[in-house]
């Protein structure tokens, strides 16, 4: 195991595991070598797919990581059809709750988890703080936990056998073109605002869009919902109801399922409020094009995911994805991820990787003392600036639904069906 | 090998005695010979849609599909009024593409074989033709994108020679963006067959109907045309069967504003409901090969090659 990189706290770490290892393995030195024959293959959507992070592995860790980066449909495809062709899954929580029971991911044991204990609330009780209230909608703790290693049905509370281990989370809204649009948004109903005719979008991937859908018609004051994550035909049929006749009367100018052409459509103003994320205003900001991610007065439309261990991992390459989950709990990736907008699962440990100035703008919402950068080196803030919808706290704690799959699934995709068709 | 074999024995009388069973035994080498074309053929084209047949009669739940013998997936997609519109969507598409692409296509051929003398300037337009084919079909297309977007190329020149003075919307993002792709993309799988069918047309056909008093438009409607029905029948078969199985071009241009069925198939496999794509996928199947039946009504395709 060779330490190329600088002595930082994860190295001394490793070394003193090795030490452990050395006293009451057999044979440490072979694995040793082995580690760097070992090869994962990681597939999930673009978000966390990223080369650095396989870079940062190969440095840290020593063995190969294949990255793929799909869609959310494909992702849910691949995952529920293809076991061999992945190692690690990197899904949405929304996702997991479609291909848990199809038995090709394997729950993790979070004994082995180090940082476990210090995993967000969220994703653990379902409770950001023991005030704020659980949001509608497929929320990360609901299908977080089995019974047991061969668990097949979700555990109402923690049980120590994980599906996912969080990595990501963020809360979604809306964007805006703030120099096209001159005057507040204030609410989620803005989208169908006839004063946007042919300049809004929303994305065309039905169960995150039928969430944004539910947001606009509920601000509309149209329909109440018992549960925007799941829905009653009824409720769907009256939310299609409002999105079609909008469409036909031309407010749409496209729908998006891509995170580029998202970008695009905000960029060339084809579209001057659409529903986004986070990363996407920074790619339209990194053009120097200006551009909010408004916060609203309903709440957010959260999601999260997280790493899924394949049911044929096993041996060697089962422990090295343990290592590699503990490593991403362990800071690096977390802040790397929270340097472009998104949310690590232990926070405590991404704010090592962070400058006090990263630390304050991105997590507690304070005015920038500095240059705010992205990984990538685009600036995406200046001194004195502030994050749209303030610190970690107040932006998570006001989810109003987390992306999901709903009982009537089925017959929601049909809808989208016709509503794309209308 | 058989001609081998031929020479062989020929040469070597003492092995005449075997020439009877061989002689018996080339059906079996003819056979043979056509076995491997059958083969590839019955692995990768029949058998793959019996699969699609097969599972079209499959049930789906969520995340896994199950045999079973129903016709339910047929039954939802004959009483969705989707499916009609959608249809009908993609009829439209392959009617205007087709009318465009034979305008433009025929045209272009002609030019090609009938006003360009040399032999040399001929192959060297017709590669020009097929410039952009060396990039792919998805760059050729985004690249309306920019061209015609609201504060685009094409706007944006219109708005500056005064012609208009507030943006197209329609220019992007709509039907006429979809047909343009397509028309743009297609139109050299009609130029091909036909430029090919009009090179093979005798040139003293042309003098004899001018010598015989016809006029340019004459000899086009009674001697070119029917002459070049071969190549026009190809490259429709071609155009049309591209244009009904495309899903791509109209998500991307339409800004996943439309449907084709295509979409509607590439919707359902995303949402992992592989028979609902499958039984699309056979009735888009039955449909075009229906289309391509009426089409050899008119021209039998056979007999003029």
């Amino acid at each position: 195991m060779t330490i190329t990189s600088k002595l930082n706290r994860r190295s001394v770490l490793k070394g003193a595991a090795a030490g452990v290892a050395a006293s009451t393995l057999p044979a440490p030195m072979i694995w040793a070598q082995n580690i760097q024959e070992i090869t994962l293959r990681q597939f999930g959507t673009g978000v966390s797919n990223l080369n650095e992070v396989a870079q940062k592995v190969k440095e840290d860790l020593g063995f190969t990581l294949e990255m793929t980066a799909l869609d959310s449909d494909s992702v849910t495809q691949r995952a529920a059809t293809q076991p061999d062709s992945f190692d690690i899954a990197d899904i949405e929580y929304w996702i997991c709750k479609k291909v848990w029971p199809t038995g090709n991911l394997q729950p993790m044991d979070t004994s082995k988890i180090d940082n476990y204990d210090q995993i967000v609330g969220l994703f653990r009780s379902g409770k950001l703080t023991p005030e704020t209230d659980i949001a509608q909608g497929t929320a990360p703790h609901t299908v977080g936990f089995v019974d047991g290693p061969d668990g097949t049905s979700f555990a109402a509370e923690e049980t120590g056998w994980m599906t996912l281990v969080p990595t990501i989370y963020n809360a979604d809204t809306l964007g805006i073109r703030p120099d096209l649009i001159a005057r507040p948004i204030n609410n989620w109903s803005e989208l169908l605002n006839p004063e946007f005719n042919g300049k809004a979008s929303i994305l065309d991937i039905s169960s995150i869009g039928i969430m944004d859908m539910a947001m606009v018609c509920e601000s509309m004051g149209e329909i109440s919902y018992g549960d925007k994550g799941n829905m009653t035909r009824e409720e769907i049929d009256k939310t299609f109801a409002i999105f079609t006749e909008a469409k036909q009367n031309g407010q749409f100018r496209a729908f998006w399922k891509t995170f580029d052409e998202s970008v695009n459509l905000m960029a060339s103003g084809e579209v001057v409020i659409q529903s986004m994320w986070s990363p996407a205003i920074t790619a339209v900001k990194s053009r120097g094009i200006p551009c909010v991610y408004q916060p609203l007065e309903e709440g957010y439309r959260s999601w999260g995911g997280g790493i899924g261990l394949s049911k044929s991992l096993s041996g060697m390459e089962l422990d090295a994805a343990y290592d590699y989950i503990n490593w991403y709990l362990s800071g690096w990736v977390g802040g790397f991820l929270m340097r472009q907008g998104y949310y690590s699962a232990v926070p405590t440990t991404s704010k090592e990787y962070m400058s006090d100035n990263e630390w304050g703008y991105w997590f507690e919402g304070k005015p920038a003392s500095d240059v705010i950068t992205s990984p990538f080196g685009d600036e995406l803030a200046k001194a004195g600036d502030t994050r749209d919808g303030g610190d970690f706290y107040e932006r998570m704690g006001r989810v109003a639904c987390w992306n999901s799959v709903m009982d009537e699934n089925q017959y929601m995709v049909r809808k989208w069906n016709e509503f794309i068709a209308a | 090998m058989t001609a081998e074999t031929e020479v062989l024995s020929d040469s070597h009388p003492a092995e005449r005695t075997e020439r009877a069973p061989r002689r018996m035994s080339r059906h079996v080498v003819g056979w043979l010979l056509a076995s491997p074309l059958t083969v590839i053929l019955a692995a990768f084209l029949i058998l793959p849609i019996i699969t699609i047949v097969v599972v079209s009669f499959w049930g789906a739940t969520e995340f896994s599909i199950y045999p079973a013998f129903q016709f339910d997936n047929y039954e939802f997609l004959f009483s969705s009024p989707v499916t009609y519109t959608v249809f009908l969507n993609t009829f439209k598409y392959a009617a205007i593409t087709w009318v465009c692409t034979l305008l433009i296509g025929f045209t272009v051929a002609y030019f090609l074989a009938f006003h360009i003398r040399s032999l040399n300037w001929q192959i060297a337009l017709f590669l020009l033709c097929t410039i952009p084919f060396w990039t792919s079909n998805i760059i050729r297309m985004i690249s309306w994108i920019p061209f015609l977007g609201r504060n685009g190329i094409g706007n944006t020149a219109l708005i500056n020679a005064g012609i208009i003075d507030e943006p197209l919307e329609w220019l992007l993002y709509s039907d006429f963006a979809v047909i343009l792709a397509f028309v743009h993309l297609y139109t050299l799988f009609m130029v091909v067959p036909i430029f090919n069918s009009m090179m093979r047309i005798d040139r003293s056909l042309l003098e004899a109907a001018r010598d015989n008093g016809a006029s340019g438009w004459q000899t086009l409607w009674n001697v070119v045309i029917p002459l070049c029905k071969p190549g026009i029948m190809i490259g429709t078969i071609f155009v049309i069967t591209l244009v009904m199985g495309d899903f791509i071009t109209v998500r991307f241009m339409s800004g996943s504003q439309s449907a084709n069925v295509g979409r509607l198939i590439s919707n359902d496999i995303g949402l992992l409901q592989y028979p609902s794509a499958a039984a699309t996928a056979v009735v888009l199947l039955c449909t075009v090969l229906l289309v391509i039946a009426i089409l050899m009504r008119f021209v039998d395709i056979r007999k003029e090659l």
